[in-house]
């Protein structure tokens, strides 16, 4: 058995689960594991970000414009977007290496039991879409892999149109740019929003106006990394 | 008549819009997301046969094998939920750094119609003359190049001159109007070789093909390139010249030798170039499998340095303590020529900082150097490497403190060379043999001392200086 990302040779643990099922776990080795800075400490209650204060600068800005107040009520994040977690995303993601999903998946559902315990059974669960185009391009969606690591909730139909990507834009684009997704139903419960990577959060804000339109109570985000 | 060129005209204008993507892609092998086409115009070139579509991945006998890369391991081959096709299927990752192949996606081929290929007679502006060895060696080139000779091994001496010798062999094949490309392992060696090819041949346009190169890929007939590069060509070059190829990763990836092998025509030549042929290639030689010329004497006509081996066993001691290793400083008092620059190899990244400091101090304290500028290391994942060995080129560097990456491709015209811990197993015997070539590689300083310090000999160590007396003898130099 190899380590997904660099390859080198892990030693064999033998589990109940390889026992029966014969079949290799797919895993970063300790030394590759040990790059990614798992978010720990003091953070922004609202938008995970590692700070000093409860609500960061950040968060103020984004709640007192009336247009995006209690949008997003709350995000959790598992790792700091460092170095590491940049490369595998560009490989993962950009690259398209869908196995590396699988190194993942081990924190990010013990990050999820940990924040979201309480919340999910009253929650859906929703992956944020991929226009078509990029789906085609990608061949997978990057959030729709990571909720497959989650509980199973009803589906919501959220889809969203063609637009730049994201992280080819500046700020200011981003914050200028309109809202690209739609849903056609209506929402009566909680929602948690998964993500690959919380940047400026304005995807994921475009995402919650969506959902709050439609009736939804509340909405929350959980994302791999916190840019 | 003008009936008949009416119904001629749809199909010029098919060859009008065929052109533009011939002069760039023509056999070439590429994905889809490479051609920037879309998808009716894509299909009726298809259906035109300019185009030919492969299977990417395929299945054989239990075994799965990459076309693109020629990888056959298992390991690196994974499964993805494929949203394009809907099926869960095989995706290579051993070439995902250049692009994913799909099983559901085929290797697009673009057959080679030599639209953009043209005779160009005697295009070599290079003024200088070739030695005797040279000549010989430039000479075989071009036979078989004649005689469609599959292989050909140029062994030739560590400051030989090599690219001189292919400047006729590229003038003939160019005049020839035959694709030529020459490909090697490192991008440093392609930084080095594209300038030098565009001063020889300056009215040819050269593609100098290598992971972060600005200039982007035009189709040129000459094309300088890193192995990795070829994976985008197929059955493409007349002449293929590999340089440097015992340099790692080529020897280490089974992906280099497929593709270079398949960027070649099937009636083309493939000529190696190397100082240190490794065993496989040897024992060919030995067998006459492989047609090889030896070209024993450097161009200047001085026998190759033969390394002195200085056994100190306080090195690792002194490092360990940050104390200076004094075996550098009693060379540099005791050496002949106190001008010439002095070029010192270590094993490790870690080794090369740790020891910087420690020799800036003490040579400003002895008064060998005047400011701390003029002693430098550089590695492998230095960003200004380049900076720093062309600042060492133009000797405002004095010291240069190097791992590996510098062992071969590059010529200082007057250095010292000191390899410290010459034990540890990165120095192997071609590591060894070709950085003793960089010492004496000038007319004007042909000579140049080579210290080996180890703790405990090799047989690295042994078996370079045993292979550098007997290039040395076979070039007639009595030792």
């Amino acid at each position: 058995m190899t380590c997904l990302w660099c390859f080198e040779q892990l030693a064999n643990t033998i589990n109940w689960q390889s026992f029966f099922t014969l079949r290799e776990q797919n895993t970063f080795c300790d030394d590759c594991l040990h790059q990614l800075k798992r978010i720990e400490g003091d953070v922004c209650s609202r938008c995970f970000r590692e700070s000093t204060v409860n609500v960061c600068s950040d968060c103020h800005t984004w709640e007192k414009q009336r247009a995006w107040k209690d949008v997003l009520t709350k995000n959790v994040s598992v790792f700091h977007y460092n170095e590491m977690m940049k490369q595998m995303i560009a490989k993962w993601k950009y690259r398209g290496d869908y196995v590396l999903t699988e190194g993942f998946r081990h924190l990010f559902k013990k990050q999820f039991n940990e924040h979201f315990r309480d919340i999910w059974q009253k929650a859906y669960i929703v992956p944020i879409p991929l226009s078509d185009e990029r789906l085609e391009e990608r061949s997978f969606n990057q959030a729709q892999v990571l909720t497959q690591f989650l509980p199973r909730t009803k589906e919501i139909q959220l889809t969203r149109v063609h637009h730049e990507k994201q992280a080819k834009k500046t700020r200011h684009e981003r914050l200028t740019i309109k809202n690209p997704f739609i849903l056609r139903e209506k929402v009566n419960k909680p929602v948690i929003l998964v993500d690959d990577i919380y940047t400026t959060g304005i995807t994921l804000r475009y995402a919650a106006r969506t959902l709050k339109n439609a009736g939804c109570p509340a909405v929350y985000s959980f994302t791999l990394a916190r840019g | 008549m003008e009936n008949q060129s009416t119904k001629h005209s749809p199909h010029m204008l098919n060859r009008m819009n065929v052109h533009p993507l011939a002069e760039r892609f023509d056999s070439k092998l590429l994905l889809r997301h490479e051609i920037p086409l879309p998808n009716h115009t894509l299909q009726r070139l298809i259906s035109e046969k300019v185009i030919h579509t492969e299977q990417s991945i395929i299945r054989f006998r239990g075994r799965i094998k990459c076309m693109r890369c020629g990888n056959e391991n298992k390991k690196t081959f994974a499964h993805i939920p494929c949203a394009r096709c809907c099926k869960t299927h095989h995706y290579c990752r051993q070439c995902i750094e250049m692009g994913r192949v799909l099983t559901c996606e085929p290797l697009y081929y673009v057959k080679d119609l030599e639209r953009n290929v043209q005779r160009i007679p005697s295009a070599c502006q290079w003024q200088g003359k070739l030695t005797d060895a040279q000549q010989k060696a430039a000479d075989r080139i071009i036979e078989a190049i004649d005689k469609k000779e599959k292989e050909l091994l140029i062994w030739a001496v560590a400051g030989s001159g090599k690219t001189e010798v292919l400047f006729p062999s590229i003038e003939y094949a160019l005049a020839k109007g035959y694709r030529t490309c020459v490909a090697t392992p490192r991008a440093d060696v392609v930084r080095e070789l594209l300038p030098r090819l565009e001063e020889a041949f300056p009215r040819v346009l050269i593609d100098g093909l290598y992971g972060g190169a600005s200039k982007s890929e035009s189709g040129a007939q000459l094309v300088v390139a890193t192995t990795h590069q070829l994976i985008r060509f197929k059955h493409s070059f007349q002449l293929m010249i590999i340089d440097e190829i015992d340099a790692f990763p080529y020897t280490d990836d089974p992906m280099l030798p497929f593709v270079t092998k398949r960027a070649r025509k099937q009636s083309g030549t493939t000529v190696y170039l190397t100082a240190t042929p490794r065993k496989d290639l040897q024992k060919r030689v030995r067998r006459k499998q492989l047609p090889h010329i030896f070209i024993p004497v450097r161009y200047h006509n001085h026998p190759l340095p033969v390394p002195q081996l200085i056994s100190d066993y306080s090195l690792k001691k002194q490092l360990n303590k940050n104390d200076v290793p004094t075996v550098i400083f009693k060379f540099l008092h005791n050496r002949d020529v106190s001008s010439r620059q002095l070029l010192i190899f270590v094993p490790t990244i870690k080794m090369a900082e740790h020891l910087r400091p420690l020799l800036i101090k003490e040579c400003i304290r002895r008064k060998l150097i005047k400011n701390a500028d003029e002693i430098a290391s550089v590695h492998a994942e230095d960003e200004l490497r380049e900076q720093k060995v062309e600042r060492f080129r133009r000797k405002e560097i004095q010291l240069l403190i190097t791992t590996t990456i510098l062992e071969r491709g590059v010529t200082f015209p007057s250095v010292d060379v000191i390899v410290l811990c010459a034990d540890h197993v990165v120095f192997d015997e071609a590591a060894l043999v070709q950085i003793a070539g960089r010492a004496g590689r000038s007319v004007n300083d042909p000579k140049g001392h080579v210290l080996f310090v180890h703790s405990g000999r090799t047989h690295a160590l042994d078996e370079a200086v045993q292979s550098i007396k007997q290039m040395n003898r076979r070039g007639g130099f009595l030792l």
